[in-house]
């Protein structure tokens, strides 16, 4: 016991903890920051002026009302996100290929997840559930999600792939948008012929709707509700487990060392003793497991999912991928923290900032025009280092 | 694979008069199949495969020009215009050839993977869109609320223009988008350009508001064409009123007119891309897409390079844009969404990127799937549904099949199966590029 104790390597599960909680802090801080001042500015402004006549509150107190619910909600969503692109970023790592069938693949995550538990809520069992069981079942869901996902992936690379190692760029690319395309026909194909449509909702259970309440705060004529919803801290909590497990097994265990080998250099690791394609096969199978696990948690944070439901959370996740460094995992975390805060903040300022005329339907947007400035003056991404393309 | 077969046997009828003959009758059989069975697929299909016969044979380039302008402009037009259905059929062949021909361009030439590439056509369809209906007018009012007796900005014959403007705004957004995003590498360009096709997309539907410019998502309609000229009805209707059999409308004419005005677009794409190919250009293109560095080295300036493929590529999309615009007088932005990007990729690939032929076979293939194929097949399960029958083994009622189960609406899985089985068994095509068919058969001895 004790032995097994000491092999734990503590460093490396307090140090993702740490960067988790700096750029938590540090994404929600700055973004307040920026929006707070804005909207002091803009409250001298007509824009201020026009909020006054309208609602009778200030811009600053509009802003602040809803600053805190803003703020969590892009944790959550930037979690989900970062989960996503920790699939994209390893899979690149290894093969310096874009994976554009895992938003897909993130899709089946969320559908087993979802049908399962649409599937126990028929027979009742959710309903009379006590908490500990509703717990019990949402993990089984995201159990459920994750080995779809996982196992998904692993086939995907097999099949769709590996035949095409070696061929140029661009073949094993359009070889996974076909992929991309034909798994969504898939899922729209097995849940119309099962159940005759393919919108599914998440069922209600357990106390996820609920908030917990902090308190409130008085602020001018209104007041702020500090509270958080609980599935939301289901969903920070989970991804936060995942991401520090991940961590754990890239840094500290010998198969992470095998799959930092085979990221540096495929040849010289199969020199020395890895067995490549099960590296690269361990490294989708990992990735389609955070990928069905964050499908599961983007179902319950969004209830309602449909066979498409993966494409904008994967090209964001992409873009955070991108954003952070592709290849790099702390990167990835970063990225998808940034992103869904900078999401969630223009959808809901955006707006009351410019008095209605660009309002949240270009939040989908936002994210590309990040990706586009990011590619212009950082293409190695915020935490990447310059690689030179290898010929 | 398909085209090899066919070509062995074409082979053995190369020589003497057999070619002309073999075409003359292909061509003859397919118009006479198709006159006495107007609703036969399969009638249908042997007079579009002529075109292949034509292109396989060995035969006087003279004969074959011949031939094909006798197949294109007049056989087809009078087939079209006896059954307005395949008139559609071939006006949407020759959109996506045209479409095809300019991302061969992209991806088949400069070998970049552009999956944004309707952006550019929405781009022209919303230029013409814009200029050639009530919007200018309409703009201060929120869609749904302007009058109906707006005046028109321009004229419609200013069409015509517009499709050279279309040409020159497509390009420069081209440019625009590709100053920055060209510098990346190829994989990363594929993600931003599809990017920026929903870029375009959510500005077409949410640019309602606060300056009306592109009606939302209800689209712009009416559109104006441009003048169909005086008599023409009148004279088509005298003369040829026995071989089409029913009297023509002004729309059938204008559904012929466009179909006309694609096949120049489609005729200039190829003279355009053929000079281009051999230029200095097009082997810089080539030399960029085989290996980046070693372009570099030899001196090419790699940004410059790729821009002009994106905006070459560009305009074509942008001129069939102002083609679209006219011949539905209506769009919305639901037309240019990333799945037809997509539909117009699985044509080059399938074709065979780089090759000319192979992209316009891939475009007709893709076209005729989607609308006679899968729409068939669509309608067979319809009226399974309403039937009593069952399926044997698993006593399965036909009835029961879920209406969500419809053919025509499963275009995705098609083009990820073309995509996956193409680029594992046959990345180079159906007819593969000249240029890589050498490369394949060195790389073989």
């Amino acid at each position: 016991m004790n032995r097994l104790l000491r092999s734990i390597n503590v460093t490396e599960l307090l140090r993702p903890l740490g960067h988790v909680l700096a750029f938590s802090c540090g994404s929600a801080a700055l973004m307040s920051l920026i929006a707070v001042s804005l909207a002091l500015v803009l409250d001298r402004t007509v824009v201020g002026a026009d909020l006054l006549d309208r609602y009778n509150v200030t811009l600053f107190t509009y802003t602040m009302v809803n600053l805190p619910q803003v703020v969590i909600d892009g944790l959550t969503i930037g979690f989900v996100y970062a989960a996503i692109a920790l699939g994209y970023t390893m899979v690149y790592g290894v093969l310096e290929f874009i994976n554009f069938a895992h938003s897909e693949i993130f899709a089946v995550g969320a559908f087993v997840g979802v049908e399962l538990l649409i599937a126990l809520d028929a027979t009742g069992i959710l309903a009379g559930a006590s908490l500990v069981m509703a717990y019990a079942y949402l993990i089984l869901a995201i159990l459920f999600g994750m080995i779809a996902a996982g196992a998904l992936a692993v086939t995907v690379e097999r099949v769709a792939y590996r035949p095409l190692r070696g061929a140029s760029r661009l073949v094993p690319l359009i070889s996974a948008i076909g992929v991309s395309f034909l798994l969504q026909d898939i899922i729209r194909l097995v849940e119309s012929l099962t159940t005759g449509q393919f919108n599914r909702i998440m069922p209600t259970f357990g106390n996820f709707d609920g908030r917990i309440i902090f308190g409130k705060l008085a602020m001018g004529n209104s007041t702020i509700t500090l509270g958080i919803a609980i599935k939301s801290i289901i969903v920070i909590v989970a991804a936060v487990v995942m991401l520090v497990g991940l961590n754990y097994l890239v840094n500290a265990t010998r198969i992470g060392k095998a799959i930092r080998a085979v990221a540096q250099d495929r040849k010289t690791a199969s020199l020395m003793g890895i067995n490549v394609n099960k590296i690269i096969s361990l490294t989708f199978l990992v990735g389609g497991l955070l990928g069905g696990a964050a499908g599961v948690l983007y179902a319950l944070k969004f209830t309602r999912i449909d066979p498409f439901v993966g494409f904008f959370p994967g090209l964001k996740a992409f873009t955070a991928a991108v954003l952070g460094g592709i290849g790099n995992m702390t990167g990835a975390l970063l990225g998808g923290l940034v992103i869904g805060m900078l999401e969630t903040f223009a959808g809901s300022y955006m707006g009351v900032f410019t008095m209605g005329a660009l309002g949240s339907e270009y939040k989908d947007i936002f994210a590309f025009s990040i990706l586009i400035l990011v590619l212009i003056f950082r293409p190695q991404g915020l935490m990447g280092k310059h690689v030179v393309q290898k010929a | 694979m398909v085209s090899s077969h066919f070509e062995d046997l074409l082979s053995r009828f190369s020589r003497g008069p057999w070619p002309y003959l073999l075409v003359l009758a292909h061509i003859a059989a397919g118009t006479q199949l198709v006159y006495t069975q107007p609703r036969s697929i399969l009638a249908f299909l042997v007079l579009v495969s002529s075109f292949l016969t034509l292109y396989f044979v060995r035969a006087d380039l003279r004969f074959k020009f011949f031939a094909g302008a006798l197949l294109a402009v007049v056989i087809i037009p009078l087939i079209g215009v006896r059954n307005i259905f395949y008139l559609e059929v071939i006006f949407q062949i020759a959109v996506f050839a045209a479409l095809a021909l300019g991302l061969n361009i992209v991806v088949g030439f400069a070998g970049l993977l552009d999956l944004g590439y309707v952006a550019f056509y929405a781009v022209g369809a919303y230029l013409w869109a814009f200029f050639g209906s009530q919007q200018f007018y309409a703009m201060y009012y929120a869609p749904g609320t302007q009058p109906s007796d707006l005046p028109f900005l321009l004229p419609g014959d200013a069409f015509y223009m517009f499709m050279l403007l279309g040409v020159v705004v497509a390009a420069f957004t081209g440019i625009i988008l590709g100053l920055p995003v060209l510098r990346v590498r190829g994989d990363y360009l594929a993600i931003v350009t599809l990017g920026f096709g929903e870029v375009i997309r959510v500005l077409a539907n949410n640019l309602d508001k606060p300056l009306n410019l592109t009606n939302g998502p209800q689209g712009i309609t009416p559109i104006q064409r441009p003048t169909m000229p005086e008599g023409v009805v009148e004279f088509v209707n005298s003369t040829l009123q026995p071989l089409i059999g029913h009297r023509v409308t002004v729309a059938d004419m204008y559904n012929l007119l466009f179909y006309l005005l694609a096949l120049v677009v489609i005729v200039v794409i190829i003279f355009v891309t053929r000079r281009l190919d051999d230029s200095k250009l097009g082997r810089a293109w080539t030399a960029v897409r085989e290996d980046e560095t070693a372009a570099i080295a030899q001196g090419i300036p790699l940004v410059k390079t790729k821009l002009a493929a994106f905006a070459v590529g560009a305009s074509f999309a942008g001129v069939m844009g102002v083609l679209l615009a006219a011949s539905r007088t209506f769009i919305s932005p639901e037309s240019f969404s990333f799945m037809q990007s997509i539909g117009v990729l699985v044509m080059v690939i399938l074709g065979g990127s780089g090759s000319i032929p192979g992209v316009i076979l891939g475009a007709a293939t893709i076209t005729i799937l989607n609308l006679q194929v899968l729409q068939g097949f669509s309608l067979y399960l319809t009226e399974l549904r309403q039937s009593d029958a069952i399926i044997p083994i698993i006593n399965f009622a036909w009835k029961d099949l879920s209406t969500q189960l419809d053919p025509a609406k499963y275009q995705k899985m098609l083009f990820g199966i073309i995509l996956i089985v193409m680029m594992i068994f046959r990345p180079e095509g159906m007819i593969p590029a000249t240029r890589r068919r050498r490369k394949i058969d060195q790389e073989e001895n």
